[in-house]
């Protein structure tokens, strides 16, 4: 091995990857939490004899595209901060929170005004599946909150973001759920 | 007093957290019109804020917290005894305090296993109620699947790990302390359970009677989705440690096979521990929201949470006996002298078994209700697994064959982790088949399975294991003697307890109760006084513990005269382990082989050549073609 021979005088310390290191966890908790997701969505399924009850369809609608449309702009400011463009990055961010708690605003008044009770399984199913993706929303936003806070005090940088697009991976991994989870709760029988 | 500071700051502001959760709920119950007080939502959300308020109080948000927030962090750099009191990142500080808070909830298990076998000494009511009977024995099961789950894995894996891959700590040092630091609170809410009527389900807490039971389920649900969080992330951490943290050149193929099992059992915590989450989490909000998961009348399946739970609880076992298998094979191997046998087949039936555990689920299901069609492909797959579990039995045999023995207290251990689990493994055979299942189902039988396999594989590896480490861990020796009187007195009261177990079990004494059938009344005495001894075993282990962490000789680096890097560190080790990083030449089991390195250490020279002991049985003549172990040492 190359290595022996010429660590004779070696560093004082190997030196670790650890933004790969960080990436590599995020994707783990990513497929770790998608078992959680992909659980509930297989327990949809088995509980087969219910039938599916009437819901607002344009609000889904409405919802979905505002929360995949949060997506891009999350996107354009990880690429912002990427190139040093702090300003249009703070913005994105803020767009994003807006988009965000836009959703969950939406998913509340869906609740509010829903017809069917969560003691029918349907019920139990659809308040469930929203209300864990809708935590999980939550729960970015505060990331993004933070971010955002953290960005506007000067944190920053291009060489230096992995909060940022850390979070923002989160926010794409949240979107990711929701495209799995809105055909199954608002299109298919 | 540092660690003053931060137990009375955890539990501080875990008390604070707590009223603040029940008391912000109760706000808005109040504003939405509602009672402020409703007893299963209150204890849920106090939980929540004041486990959050516990991990941050004992100083995560001081290492870790205040940089959300743009801060500066500090950590708390505590001397001596008191580094085990602090959110400390160090991973053999971390190792260490799972280890003891893990025997002492072992103890308090064990404990409630003897009061069991009091109550079953005879049938009729002896001393408890069913009640209090069904509350000692779901605690008790859950204790000891919290043990078997984290012991080893939380306790010997973040010790030994990195040390064994040459890192200076784990991946995520933080995240590591922070797994830790959720374990109290899981335990303590546990054994609060008692207080609210006690869990009557068992530790698997199958609706429907989950959902209408008293209200320590609900301890009982948040309580285990907090200790699923901590094995999630464990597993995550040791994933990205070993994929990312090997020292230079220890590839894949030079791997300790320890760390080959660790990778296995990482996995398997990360991919599948959301299935006990989720089905208690089903069951919390049957109870607290009222909702209907499992409800039939409304469209609910009980049958569900038997799916979701047991999509994890059954590669649940692997995760507590893959490490078993592991430290076993490591054992074997260093205590053999001679190269672990068949080293590739033993990773790939790791990995095997990594990727059959998902399928075999329904096996605990077939006297369910679950459809007929199910029962066939469940009864292939789980069979299927004994093949690479029989490939490890190969390489444990293969290794010890010829092998001069050196016969210490981990090694025996070792061995009797073979010899128990082959005794689980056929059981587990009528168990698998469908016919016999139906037969056995629920009955001491399973009983006496699980605690061969559990018990007998993990548990006695765990315990080989504390022995192993204990030189490298304190710096001090144990004493050899008591060791081994410890262990041939748990391998006797082990087996004659849950040998003749099986006996009642086939006879159709029903687990989960606490009376039976009185002509079962001689069998049932035997294994209660062999229980009794069986528990006695455990004072001779901890006497032995306390007694040699105080008193004992000062160990050497290298006891055992092992080649893998654990044992090429100081004893402890430092802060950063290697004050030279080692640099990885060759195969770490290569006993015997000429001219084999494990490793360098530029500017130490190459490690010591593993030289044998004057105990050792190598001084004897040795037996014909006698393996060629300890370099030399015939």
């Amino acid at each position: 091995m190359a290595l022996a021979g010429t660590a004779a005088h070696a560093p004082e310390h190997v030196v670790h990857d650890k933004a790969k290191m960080k990436l590599v966890g995020l994707w783990l908790f990513f497929f770790s939490e998608s078992v959680l997701f992909g659980l509930l969505l297989s327990a949809r399924f088995y509980l087969e004899r219910i039938n599916r009850e009437e819901v607002d369809q344009l609000l889904g609608l409405g919802i979905t595209c505002v929360l995949l449309l949060s997506s891009v702009t999350a996107f354009t400011a990880e690429t912002a901060i990427e190139h040093d463009r702090r300003k249009l990055a703070g913005w994105m961010l803020v767009v994003t929170i807006l988009l965000g708690t836009g959703f969950a605003c939406g998913v509340g008044f869906e609740w509010g005004t829903a017809h069917f009770s969560k003691e029918q399984a349907f019920g139990s199913i659809f308040f469930t599946m929203t209300g864990i993706h809708a935590a999980h929303v939550i729960s970015g936003i505060g990331l993004l909150v933070l971010t955002w806070f953290q960005l506007a005090r000067g944190r920053f940088s291009g060489k230096d973001h992995w909060p940022v697009s850390g979070t923002v991976m989160y926010w794409h991994f949240v979107d990711v759920v929701w495209v799995f989870f809105y055909p199954a709760l608002y299109l298919v029988k | 007093m540092y660690a003053l500071k931060s137990v009375a700051g955890a539990l501080g502001a875990g008390l604070i957290g707590f009223y603040l959760g029940i008391g912000g709920l109760g706000a808005v119950r109040a504003l939405a019109g509602y009672d402020a007080w409703d007893t299963e939502m209150s204890i849920t959300f106090g939980y929540v804020f004041g486990v959050i308020g516990w991990v941050m109080g004992a100083g995560m948000w001081g290492a870790w917290g205040r940089e959300w927030f743009g801060l500066r962090t500090y950590d708390r750099k505590a001397p001596g005894w008191q580094r085990y009191f602090v959110f400390n990142t160090d991973h053999k500080v971390i190792g260490i305090q799972y280890l003891v808070t893990f025997i002492v909830v072992f103890l308090l298990g064990g404990l409630m296993a003897m009061l069991m076998r009091a109550e079953l000494t005879h049938s009729g009511h002896q001393l408890f109620s069913n009640a209090q009977y069904n509350s000692i024995m779901g605690l008790h099961g859950i204790m000891m699947i919290a043990v078997a789950v984290a012991a080893l894995v939380g306790g010997i894996g973040n010790y030994a790990v990195p040390l064994l891959i040459g890192a200076e700590d784990m991946a995520f040092p933080r995240l590591n302390a922070l797994t830790y630091w959720l374990i109290p609170p899981v335990a303590l809410t546990l054994l609060c359970t008692p207080l609210l009527g006690g869990i009557e389900t068992g530790w698997t807490a199958y609706p429907p009677l989950s959902v209408l039971t008293n209200n320590a389920q609900i301890l009982f649900d948040v309580a285990i989705i907090t200790f699923g969080l901590t094995s999630i992330l464990g597993g995550l951490n040791f994933v990205v440690t070993i994929i990312f943290m090997r020292a230079p050149g220890m590839t894949w193929g030079k791997l300790p096979i320890f760390v080959w099992a660790m990778f296995a059992t990482a996995w398997i915590a990360l991919l599948y521990t959301q299935g006990f989450a989720v089905s208690l989490l089903m069951v919390l909000l049957d109870r607290v929201a009222g909702m209907s998961w499992f409800d039939a009348a409304n469209g609910g399946d009980p049958l569900l949470d038997q799916h979701v739970f047991w999509f994890y609880s059954h590669p649940a076992v692997y995760v507590m006996v893959l490490p078993g298998f592991g430290i076993a094979l490591e054992m074997i191997s260093h205590f053999s002298r001679k190269p672990l046998f068949a080293y590739r087949y033993a990773v790939g039936a790791l990995l095997g078994i990594l990727g059959l555990s998902g399928v075999v689920w329904a096996h605990h299901m077939f006297t369910s209700g679950m459809p007929n069609y199910l029962h066939g492909p469940f009864l292939v797959a789980t069979e299927l697994i004994s093949i690479p579990t029989g490939l490890i039995f190969l390489c444990a045999l293969g290794t010890i064959w010829m092998g001069r023995l050196w016969l210490t207290t981990p090694m025996l251990f070792a061995l009797a982790v073979i010899f128990n689990f082959a005794c689980g493994g056929v059981t587990g055979i009528f168990l698998a088949d469908v016919p016999t299942d139906i037969h056995l189902q629920d009955s001491y039988f399973v009983v006496a399975h699980f605690h061969y396999t559990i018990m007998g594989g993990e548990i006695f590896a765990l315990f080989g294991a504390i022995y192993y480490y204990f030189p490298k861990m304190t710096g001090r020796q144990y004493n050899e003697r008591l060791g081994k009187i410890h262990f041939w007195w748990m391998f006797i009261g082990f087996n004659v307890t849950f040998f003749i177990m099986h006996w009642p079990g086939i006879q159709g004494m029903n687990r989960r109760i606490a009376d039976f059938m009185s002509d079962l009344n001689t069998a049932n005495l035997i294994v209660s006084l062999a229980g009794f001894f069986l528990g006695a075993s455990f004072l001779v282990f901890v006497f032995n513990m306390v007694w040699s962490w105080i008193f004992g000789p000062a160990a050497e680096r290298n006891p055992w005269r092992a080649r893998t890097l654990d044992w090429q560190t100081d004893s402890p080790p430092p802060l950063e382990n290697f004050p030279v990083p080692p640099v990885v030449r060759g195969h770490p089991y290569d006993y015997g082989v000429p001219g084999s390195v494990h490793a360098l250490f530029p500017g130490r020279g190459a490690e010591e050549p593993p030289r044998p002991p004057s105990t050792f049985p190598g001084a004897a003549p040795a037996p014909a073609g006698g393996g060629g172990g300890g370099g030399g040492g015939g």
